[in-house]
């Protein structure tokens, strides 16, 4: 029943990916955070953006794999 | 950000209550919609058992919930169905031809040919073709590689679910801010109330966070696309996660939809680019000149930046959403796909999960939106440091 295409392995690459790179940036945010809670509010700000960017590459992956099933 | 000031107010409170009522009610409808599914996909699986043919591709029907249709689907399936048939407008060989989509809807396979306006149509899996030869099987169309019929068709300019969806939501969004403006003509200078008081928070939180920090002082010339956009995204991504009538039209998972949007900023970015845009584009500053002269490696690859931003724009607000629709569905479909009634005690918690999770996003991709049109606006309107 289980079946797929090779495609399916690229949206789980692409997904790896994205995972690796909003944990850094959540991550950094974080850090930041600690040391300048004051700052709170700019990082999260810059952070939802450079999430956004990366989140963007793995639903590429997504979008993809959907339309090459 | 500042969001304690939206988290903390009386509105966002009554929000809450009211969007985890909107949420059971519409777990409850699309357990609903599941169940018939489930028969379908039983008598299916029966009926292909019979055939000899293979199983219900749940994938199909996934993908068939997130697209556009020429009906507002509800429930059931064949003679138990229950949905509200949309005008189809046709720019047809022979004319304008409009009718009811249920008037032509008995037949979705390409094999019976009806007249409109005196041009011969066919309907194939909801959408209209002229038709070709008779083959063997008594259809009239022919199918290439990727099972798109090869055969021509009108211009399809129909009013579809997707096109009443948005016809709702502008209707919702003019009656809202019309409200909100009238109240601010009324009480000039005075406390905002009612409706005006709850959307100011976010109308103020576009001002502040989003268009003054990428904008500088020109900001206010382009508050009212920024505004625009915001709502319009927000509200459509919120309607979209209500799968009753006047929601679950996925508008902004639509890639035309998101693709207007996108064309939206790239026309306002290049229109109101300064010289100092297009010498950072063409002539970068401060990059050897070996980089630009005999090969422009430099002004090409910047200029596949600046078409690359609003394609990635469009791209990350479609998928975003189509991804989240897929996600539910999909976690619904569990129930199908392992054929256990029980496994709707894993799926229904976790998709009221997702759900709530979705309506973050919502709220997010909006934002990210925005935020996205107002940096590429500030970039191509920024004064001149150097």
């Amino acid at each position: 029943m289980v079946s797929g295409s090779i495609a399916g392995i690229g949206a789980g690459l692409a997904a790896i990916g994205a995972g690796i790179g909003i944990g850094q940036i959540g991550g950094k945010a974080m850090e930041g955070i600690a040391r300048q809670p004051e700052a709170a509010n700019k990082i999260q700000t810059a952070m939802l953006i450079a999430a956004a960017f990366v989140d963007a590459v793995a639903l590429f992956g997504v979008v993809v794999a959907f339309l090459t099933k | 950000m500042d969001n304690k000031r939206l988290f903390t107010t009386k509105f966002f409170n009554v929000t809450t209550v009211f969007a985890l009522f909107l949420l059971f009610i519409s777990v409850n409808v699309k357990a609903t919609v599941m169940q018939d599914t489930l028969e379908k996909a039983e008598t299916d699986t029966a009926k292909a058992a019979a055939h000899g043919e293979k199983e219900l591709d749940i994938s199909d029907v996934i993908l068939h919930h997130i697209a556009d249709s020429h009906e507002w689907h509800f429930w059931g399936e064949g003679a138990h169905k229950v949905a509200i048939p949309l005008p189809v407008i046709l720019i047809t060989k022979g004319g304008v031809a409009t009718f009811l989509a249920s008037k032509h809807e008995a037949d979705e396979e390409g094999k019976e040919i009806f007249t409109e306006k005196g041009t011969e149509l066919i309907n194939y899996e909801g959408k209209y073709y002229y038709p070709g030869p008779k083959n063997a099987d008594g259809t009239y169309f022919t199918l290439d590689e990727n099972k798109i019929p090869v055969n021509d068709k009108p211009l399809d300019m129909s009013i579809t679910k997707n096109v009443l969806a948005l016809f709702i939501s502008v209707a919702l969004l003019l009656i809202i801010f019309g409200t909100v403006a009238k109240g601010y003509r009324k009480r000039v200078g005075k406390a905002p109330k009612g409706l005006q008081a709850v959307l100011e928070p976010f109308i103020v939180f576009v001002r502040d966070d989003i268009a003054r920090p990428q904008l500088g002082h020109k900001y206010k010339k382009f508050l009212p696309y920024l505004l625009t956009l915001f709502f319009f995204v927000w509200i459509n991504n919120l309607l979209g996660l209500i799968p009753i009538f006047p929601g679950g039209a996925n508008l902004t998972g639509n890639i035309a939809v998101t693709l207007m949007l996108a064309l939206g900023t790239f026309i306002l970015t290049t229109v109101n680019a300064n010289t100092s845009y297009w010498k950072h584009v063409f002539n970068t500053p401060g990059v050897p000149w070996w980089l630009k002269l005999p090969i422009p490696l430099m002004p090409v690859v910047e200029f596949i930046g600046v078409l690359a931003r609003p394609i990635a724009l469009m791209i990350r607000l479609f998928a975003n959403i189509t991804a989240g629709h897929i996600l539910i569905l999909a976690l619904l479909s569990l129930i199908v796909i392992l054929k256990a009634v029980t496994v709707s005690l894993f799926s229904i918690p976790f998709v009221i999960f997702i759900s709530l999770i979705e309506l973050l996003v919502g709220f997010l991709q909006a934002f990210i939106f925005t935020i996205l049109s107002a940096l590429f606006i500030g970039l191509a309107v920024q004064d001149d440091h150097h």
